[in-house]
């Protein structure tokens, strides 16, 4: 092997170019290769998510033959009615960027401190016997540390809670995010959002509702040490289920046939 | 065969990277609130640091001594990146709370320490092995600290209930204390104690000596100008 000078220029020249070309051909390479599953990892966690809020997989036995069953809709909030837009193609951040497509909240409306919202919202409708079974809407609201994002699943009356899920926050483990903990989302199933009187009234409660309660269809046992987390989800459960949020929708479905 | 025994598992004990070289100290404290995340990172370190000694020793001969330091961190940047995609199309739920620690194994110490100090002069397949032990020595105090961690703070080992929550029901009442960094801080001290107690050839001299509390030698000090003017 011929000795090279390894300092000179030449050298130093081509081995910085190189290598700095070889190494970026290998990582296009992988990139390209993992993109595919990657997108599909990104598209799986999400539905997995939505499928979960309402217990759908347990009802279908896997996420994908629950999804094949679930109708996903834009809608327009203000009016309540479906718009026609591609869902494929809809995404919350970049809705809440574009002007003209969200709006601010004054400090008198904005009771899920959440500043902006979206003018058209992605809704997920599962069918059973050419009825609407599971309705899943997208709900956001201030916790502690950051925004809840979540799916919340109402049944077919369009009164009683499926389930509520969150899939994006920043709450402290072992307090405010046992939010995430089964134990206390299973307490969500079967309980009333609205009153008699069309007043949301679901929210979380200090400490444990008691069963002999008037109200015990209206609360969720608190969690310990997460007051504000708390508070927080009872806010989004009164502003996304209010006039501000889907009330609009859920009032023309009971008309409309979707 | 024992010399290379001897470089594989020199790091795990006698010479931790994080134990006695004080290295990657960081990431050992933002990624061990819970086990398996812990243990995903230490595979992605392994990975980065024992690939990253191979291909940089392969070239050690012709790399330039001007810019040996962004040839190394052009390999090792790369190889991150490809550990963090892969993570991402294979445990993409992990990669969500994991994906900027994966990247920051770029800065980490213990890969361009073991570059500058082992690869540029060993060959190839003995870099490897280096490489190799330093990512299990870093495991090792990673795993305790994982381990203790996800176990006071949350009551579970990889996610697997070991003390029953008072949330579920149970006896336990986590300590939040041990699910915040600075507690991987006080871990390592303990394991560091520990281990310095079992190997003494790592205690350090002391820079300087305290010296005895002995009133005689130490002469009065001169009245201060302040107690001239009070008396």
């Amino acid at each position: 092997m011929p000795k090279i000078n390894k300092d000179s220029t030449l050298n130093i020249t081509f081995v910085g170019i190189g290598l700095c070309l070889l190494c970026s051909a290998i990582i296009s390479l992988i990139a390209i290769q993992l993109r595919s599953v990657q997108e599909n990892n990104v598209i799986l966690d999400m539905q997995k998510k939505i499928v979960s809020s309402a217990g759908l997989e347990k009802v279908y036995g896997s996420v994908d033959s629950a999804m094949s069953n679930i109708k996903t809709l834009i809608i327009d909030l203000d009016k309540g009615e479906i718009v026609n837009i591609n869902p494929d193609t809809y995404e919350l951040a970049k809705e809440l960027r574009e002007d003209g497509k969200y709006k601010f909240l004054s400090a008198a409306e904005d009771i899920a401190s959440i500043k902006k919202r979206e003018k058209y919202s992605k809704i997920y409708i599962e069918y059973k016997d050419n009825e609407i079974n599971t309705l899943i809407l997208p709900v956001r609201g201030y916790g502690l540390w950051g925004i809840l994002y979540g799916y919340l699943a109402i049944e077919g009356d369009f009164n009683t809670v499926a389930g509520l899920e969150f899939y994006e926050h920043k709450e402290t483990p072992g307090l405010g995010a046992e939010i995430d903990n089964p134990k206390w989302k299973a307490l969500w199933k079967g309980k009333k959002i609205y009153q008699e009187d069309g007043e949301v009234s679901l929210k979380v409660i200090k400490g444990s509702v008691s069963e002999t309660s008037s109200n015990f269809f209206y609360e969720i046992d608190g969690l310990s040490g997460a007051t504000l987390t708390c508070n927080g989800v009872s806010n989004l459960i009164a502003y996304w289920m209010g006039n501000d949020g889907f009330l609009n929708f859920i009032n023309n479905l009971q008309k409309i046939d979707v | 065969m024992s010399k290379y025994s001897e470089i594989l598992f020199r790091p795990v004990f006698k010479e931790n990277p994080i134990a006695l070289q004080m290295l990657g100290i960081c990431s050992a404290l933002a990624v061990t609130s819970k086990l398996y995340p812990t243990l995903i990172m230490c595979v992605a370190l392994t990975v980065t640091v024992s690939l990253s000694n191979f291909f940089i020793s392969m070239i050690r001969n012709i790399t330039p001594s001007n810019i040996r330091i962004i040839v190394q961190m052009t390999i090792i940047s790369s190889l991150v990146i490809l550990v963090d995609q892969a993570l991402k199309a294979y445990d993409y739920e992990t990669s969500k709370t994991l994906s900027v620690f994966v990247g920051l194994i770029i800065t980490n110490c213990i890969v361009m320490g073991r570059a500058e100090a082992f690869a540029m002069q060993n060959p190839p397949a003995v870099s490897f092995l280096d490489g190799f032990g330093n990512g299990l020595g870093y495991s090792v105090i990673l795993i305790i600290l994982g381990t203790i961690r996800e176990l006071f703070g949350t009551g579970t080992i990889l996610e697997y209930e070991i003390f029953p929550l008072v949330q579920n029901g149970g006896w336990y009442v986590p300590n939040n204390f041990f699910l915040l960094p600075p507690v991987s801080f006080i871990l390592i001290g303990l394991i560091i104690w520990a281990l310095r107690a079992w190997q003494k050839d790592q205690i350090e001299e002391p820079e300087f000596k305290m010296s005895q509390n002995s009133p005689e030698i130490i002469p009065n000090p001169p009245p201060t100008p302040s107690s001239k003017a009070a008396s």
